[in-house]
């Protein structure tokens, strides 16, 4: 019973003379080749060319200072709460008395590590942050030989003062406004601590 | 008089053994850039200008290796077979006439090593020997897929062999019936090149030497996919290497043969009314150096001619491999020399 038109008899038929030498097919089959040699090539000479990544590549974290330098990080944990890999850890610590150009708020983040062998990059993180104090960069985790040094701490994940980070791309008024938004959980969760004090 | 002839042997020898060498570590460069460029890729790129230092980096690579010579293995023979066959790659070219003789003071000095007066003979013989460095170091691997790769290697290239002998018989008639590589090139000097005359006679040689090399169609002794490595399947390190680089040096002196054989060798058209315009004597070194540089470009074509049928066609099975040498080639040359002897005839080359 023939159930679809798709079946092809198959043919076993005797090879031709042409075939049989092999010659016909051979030469078109070099034309084909030799054509190849003046196509364009997609390879990117990687280091010296990078390939450009979307604003929003979500890549190794930052931690950011506000516009005096100060960490903005208040080291209240949503970003660990958050995070689905659980590779965010941190240790708070209370600011003293002349640290203030160092914190932005009484409290901070005296250890903050994240494990980058656990990180997923899915930017939950970011998005979970009340303070705007963590993103991801379009910066690819760097190769390492033992799985220890992917434990990044506040050395690796603070921006420097004097090399700042550009992240107006993924913080438009549009994801500002998003993140104001009634029903997201961060939010809630705020309301919670808010209420506590 | 012996002294200055030992020194100009001893300084040709040494050229033209360097100058096997660094094709044949260049051509493996230029076999990875081919590629590459055939398939849409840059190829090596990393080691120097556009890679040029890769072959450098491979030997080294070769060179620092852990060399393994398996216990079961028949250890004379196992050291042996690589030798043997660079061996024999390299002295196949000792043949080649690379350029018109040299003419200082009233001496000549001819631009290669051994005029042997049966050339065409002695070539076909240090093929054959080639096969034996396969054969060996695959039976001395004591591993079977070598032995099968040795045994396939073997057999192919008696039966692409015969074919090779009888295409060269017919270049031979039309060559004026000389066996001697020099004379063959030379008489190319006036008129057309061989291949004008013998171009099914080119095709049968062009194909056998593909096979004789073991390069793809044909390299059925490698062949990754059935037999792992082949023959090489046990050798690491140097050994290795020595045997890819007899692949590259065997390509090379085929190249050449062909190139002297039915291309004209250092001939070019409009080579003698270039000479006469320059003003050059006969045996002058500048006739010389022209001379080389056509007989090498021509080279250079045929190794890449070699390495763009390798990127385009594949493999034959062993069984089609077999009813093309035997059915299909060693006819189409036996049927080249009765046309060739007929041609002959009536140029009234031939006389009965």
């Amino acid at each position: 019973m023939q159930l679809t038109n798709r079946s092809k008899v198959v043919s076993n038929k005797e090879q031709s003379f042409a075939e049989k030498i092999y010659l016909p097919a051979i030469i078109s089959g070099m034309a084909t080749t030799f054509s190849h040699l003046f196509k364009k090539r997609p390879t990117i000479m990687y280091p010296e060319v990078k390939k450009e990544y979307a604003p929003v590549y979500r890549g190794q974290h930052v931690l950011k200072r506000d516009e005096n330098g100060a960490e903005r990080c208040t080291s209240c944990g949503m970003c660990a709460v958050a995070c689905p890999a659980e590779a965010i850890t941190m240790e708070s610590g209370e600011r003293k008395k002349g640290e203030e150009h160092l914190y932005r708020e009484e409290k901070y983040a005296k250890k903050y590590e994240i494990n980058m062998l656990r990180c997923i990059f899915c930017g939950l993180c970011e998005e979970a942050c009340p303070k705007e104090a963590i993103f991801l960069t379009d910066k690819i985790v760097d190769a390492e030989f033992e799985r220890d040094t992917f434990i990044y701490g506040k050395d690796k994940l603070v921006e420097k003062i004097d090399k700042r980070i550009d992240v107006t791309k993924r913080q438009t008024p549009e994801v500002l406004e998003f993140k104001k938004r009634v029903g997201l959980r961060h939010n809630e969760l705020n309301k919670t601590i808010e209420k506590k004090h | 008089m012996l002294i200055e002839f030992i020194i100009y042997k001893s300084i040709i020898c040494v050229a033209i053994f360097a100058l096997s060498l660094g094709i044949a570590a260049y051509s493996t460069w230029w076999e990875r850039k081919f590629a590459g460029l055939l398939q849409d890729r840059w190829g090596p790129s990393r080691a120097g200008k556009w890679g040029l230092l890769q072959p450098l980096a491979d030997g080294g690579k070769m060179l620092f290796k852990e060399e393994i010579i398996p216990s079961v293995s028949n250890k004379v023979l196992f050291v042996l077979a690589p030798g043997l066959f660079i061996v024999t790659a390299i002295i196949a070219g000792v043949l080649i006439p690379w350029a018109k003789p040299v003419m200082i003071g009233d001496s000549i000095y001819p631009i290669q090593i051994a005029d042997v007066n049966v050339g065409v003979i002695f070539l076909l013989s240090v093929g054959s020997v080639g096969v034996y460095g396969i054969m060996i170091g695959g039976w001395a691997s004591n591993n079977k897929y070598s032995l099968l790769s040795a045994i396939r290697s073997s057999a192919q290239m008696i039966s692409y062999e015969l074919a090779m002998g009888i295409s060269l018989i017919a270049l031979i008639i039309t060559a004026g019936g000389t066996l001697s590589f020099a004379e063959i090139v030379a008489a190319q000097d006036a008129g057309f090149a061989n291949v004008v005359w013998q171009p099914l006679g080119f095709l049968i040689f062009f194909v056998c030497a593909l096979a004789e090399t073991n390069r793809a169609p044909f390299d059925l002794a490698e062949c990754e996919t059935e037999l792992i490595g082949g023959y090489h399947t046990e050798y690491s390190a140097f050994k290795l290497g020595l045997f890819l680089f007899a692949e590259y040096i065997n390509m090379f002196v085929s190249s050449a043969v062909m190139a002297g054989f039915y291309f004209g060798g250092y001939n070019f058209p409009f080579a003698n009314e270039l000479y006469t315009a320059l003003g050059l004597q006969e045996g002058h070194w500048l006739i010389s150096l022209i001379g080389f540089g056509a007989y090498f470009t021509k080279t250079l074509i045929f190794i890449s001619v070699f390495m763009w049928i390798r990127w385009t066609i594949p493999r034959f099975r062993y069984d089609q491999l077999m009813n093309l040498g035997w059915k299909t080639l060693l006819p189409l040359s036996l049927l080249n020399l009765l046309i060739t002897v007929i041609v002959e005839y009536f140029r009234g080359n031939i006389n009965f």
